[in-house]
């Protein structure tokens, strides 16, 4: 133990009190770091930017547009092999996909919805109902489209639309978060 | 804890569900409930003594089925009446300006009727102590006409939650809402030891529509659930009124989108016995064509998504394809995938385009084929069942006092199917199949059946298809058919859905524009058996359970 003891303890003392034996470390030039960022970013983009994840709010439909909204997931139109997928939050949500005229009972959860959505965050109104209220427009319960609670990006019309043209607004909300991606393809 | 007497509790008296005797269900019930008309030739079986009390009243110009104007006092006692007749069921309630109707069925007899009062002073004598799935209607009829019902088991509101310009707003003068601030809703009450809270909605996590579910929970047990909708209120019925019928058809059809055909056409069906028009034999066949096709669609998503509810992802993949075939055979035929606007006052739109006929026999071969293989695999995979099977049982007694048709009714033993009784054309001979159970898996059962005979109706429809026109013209106003200045003309129409009955009543003045509507959905009396089924589940079956009633919100929102 004592011979132990001996070479032990100037070891440590040595290794506690001077100064490690590397070098300092390069200064980095920003030039190359934001170049990197950049490929980074880019190269994020091209793999993982393109999906979605959407937040349907029913505002006031009859219905009809849910049922096709619901088809988009069907094995036929398997929406989640193009990297949009429905989420049970709208915490988790890219896109709000709201149907329906918008009634005056479901304003105000509407908007705790859309407050909800981290941003940035697109919303689209699908159906006839949810541009301009559809043949709902001037119903003492209607307050028009969903133009009337939140700024809309993208109206999908139809009644209801189909789950094609569902898709392709979809699929233009990917390639336009996407350009850079788009562009290089 | 504390319960509300005669509120849309479980029944007490209704017979404690088969418990585990659920072995040997694996065949799918084929018997069909004999329809109950008397034989012909026979005299008529005399009314009962809620029916004979209603035809005291003055008879009013309404078809096919009567409508009689009451006096509060014999309306009163038809009240009274009611709580020593079981076998009258109450199917709708609603209101006109300064008057009320109530439609009742003689479940033993298949006579439907409608009793009316005026309602002095706003005031008119409340059936929900007779008739617990009278509270919704009342509550609805006090949020719309400013109607109430004395005596009535509930009056808290229903559809209006304080958000409308307007309070009762379908009155003969609506008053500016004046109230300062949106009321806090109340819920009923739960007491007990760790009794806490769950509040759902109206924004769900799935793609379904918007309403709010209040659970009291015990562990992990459902002690109460409470449901509380209108957020789709858009207001129909005012948007309807003043409206020439064709116009108003569109309403209808948008009443419930998964529905669309069976509403449109009970609207269509009212509008044409108020105006004595019969459609051509055609536009019946193609209306039940469209009818069957959408029972189809819908009863293979539903099925598909009770059992995704029950993380059985395969059969919901299959279901989804096969009723996407169902949905593109309908597009090709009809030019439409839901079929809406299709039926319309005194017809159908459109004949089937070139190739429909071709691709809907195909779409439901498809479906004929692969049938076998789905039920197969729903009935032997033990995960599944045991999810399913003994899950949100509703008692016969229940289904029997709300007089809650469609799978719901059927899956506990109610058989009422308005295609066979009181039936209409061009539907012969449908087998109703009937479960006793009242679970998740009967309701699952009876579509499961009931896509097989919608199979065989299509295709004999296709096979018989009548030729001739796809429309008679309506009469038109002042003057031509039964549109004679200074009267109004009333029709009932009654129209099984996939979800149920669809009932519609209209009345039609000289200038051929209603002036008195009511569209109800089957699901006003389904919603409040969905809270006595998921008393005593788990929190975690409440999708299972729901799904398997999928009742409509936009349908009672109106």
């Amino acid at each position: 133990m004592q011979p132990l003891r001996r070479l032990l303890w100037p070891r440590l003392g040595r290794s506690l009190f001077s100064p490690p034996l590397s070098d300092p470390a390069p200064a980095v030039p920003d030039a190359v770091v934001q170049a990197l960022v950049e490929r980074l970013e880019e190269a994020a983009q091209a793999r993982l930017g393109r999906s979605l994840s959407i937040r349907q709010v029913d505002a006031g439909s009859c219905n009809g547009c849910e049922l096709e909204i619901n088809a988009l997931g069907n094995v036929l139109y398997d929406l989640e092999r193009f990297g949009l997928r429905f989420v049970a939050s709208p915490r988790h949500a890219d896109v709000l996909l709201v149907t329906g005229p918008l009634t005056r009972n479901m304003r105000q959860a509407l908007e705790r919805t859309a407050a909800c959505t981290p941003e940035p965050k697109w919303v689209v109104a699908a159906g006839d109902c949810a541009v301009d209220g559809g043949i709902f427009q001037g119903s003492y319960a209607v307050e028009g489209g969903i133009g009337a609670a939140l700024p809309v990006d993208l109206l999908i019309p139809g009644c209801p639309p189909t789950p094609t043209q569902l898709l392709e607004g979809l699929l233009a909300l990917l390639a336009a978060q996407a350009p850079k991606a788009a562009a290089r393809r | 804890m504390s319960d509300t007497e005669g509120r849309d509790g479980p029944d007490p008296e209704a017979p404690p569900p088969d418990g585990p005797s659920f072995a040997g269900r694996g065949a799918l019930p084929e018997v069909p409930a004999p329809p109950s008309a008397a034989p012909a030739g026979a005299p008529p079986p005399p009314d009962g003594a809620v029916f004979a009390l209603i035809r005291q009243g003055r008879a009013q110009d309404c078809r096919p089925h009567p409508r009689h104007l009451l006096d509060p006092g014999r309306w009163r006692a038809m009240a009274e009446a009611l709580a020593a007749a079981p076998e009258v069921a109450l199917l709708a309630l609603w209101a006109e300006p300064g008057v009320v109707h109530a439609c009742f069925l003689a479940e033993d007899q298949g006579r439907v009727i409608i009793a009316s009062c005026p309602a002095a002073e706003g005031r008119y004598p409340a059936l929900s102590p007779a008739r617990p799935g009278a509270v919704r209607f009342e509550r609805m009829v006090r949020d719309l006409w400013g109607l109430v019902a004395e005596g009535a088991v509930d009056l808290r509101p229903w559809l209006d939650h304080g958000r409308w310009p307007l309070v009762g707003p379908l009155a003969a003068s609506p008053a500016a809402n004046a109230a300062p601030a949106v009321p806090q809703p109340e819920f009923l009450t739960v007491e007990g030891e760790g009794v806490h809270q769950i509040p759902v909605g109206p924004v769900h996590a799935g793609i379904i529509e918007p309403g709010h579910f209040r659970f009291h929970v015990q562990g992990e047990t459902v002690v109460r659930l409470e449901a509380r909708l209108g957020y789709l209120h858009k207001g129909s019925i005012g948007l309807m009124l003043g409206k020439p019928a064709a116009v108003a058809a569109r309403f209808a059809g948008r009443l419930s989108g998964d529905s669309t055909v069976a509403h449109a056409w009970a609207f269509a069906m009212a509008v044409e016995a108020a105006l004595a028009v019969v459609p051509p034999p055609r536009a019946l066949a193609l209306r039940a064509v469209m009818a069957e096709l959408e029972r189809l669609h819908n009863h293979l998503n539903d099925w598909g998504f009770v059992c995704n509810d029950a993380a059985f992802a395969w059969l919901h993949a299959r279901a989804g394809v096969l009723r996407e075939g169902v949905l593109r055979a309908a597009a090709l035929a009809f030019g439409h995938r839901l079929m809406m606007d299709r039926v319309i006052p005194g017809g159908v739109a459109e004949d089937p385009r070139p190739g429909g006929d071709a691709a809907i026999r195909a779409a439901l071969a498809v479906v004929a084929a692969e049938l076998p293989q789905l039920t197969a695999v729903y009935e032997s995979h033990a995960s599944l069942q045991d999810r399913v099977v003994g899950t949100g049982v509703v008692g016969a007694g229940l289904v029997a006092r709300f007089a809650a048709g469609g799978y719901v009714g059927r899956a506990s033993g109610r058989a009422f199917d308005a295609r066979a009784v009181p039936g209409y054309a061009p539907y012969a001979d449908v087998a109703v199949p009937v479960l006793a159970a009242g679970d998740v898996d009967a309701r699952v059962r009876i579509r499961m059946a009931e896509i097989g005979e919608s199979l065989r109706l299509v295709d004999a429809l296709l096979d018989a298809l009548p030729e001739g026109p796809l429309s008679v013209p309506l009469p038109q106003p002042a003057g031509e058919g039964r549109l004679v200045e200074g009267r109004l003309v009333e029709g009932l129409g009654l129209v099984e859905g996939f979800r149920g009955e669809c009932l519609h009543w209209v009345a039609i003045d000289a200038g051929g524009l209603l002036r008195g509507v009511f569209p109800r959905d089957p699901s006003w009396l389904q919603w409040p058996l969905l809270e006595a089924a998921v008393e005593g589940n788990i929190v975690a079956d409440f999708p299972l359970c729901n799904k398997s009633f999928n009742c409509s919100y936009s349908g009672v929102d109106l």
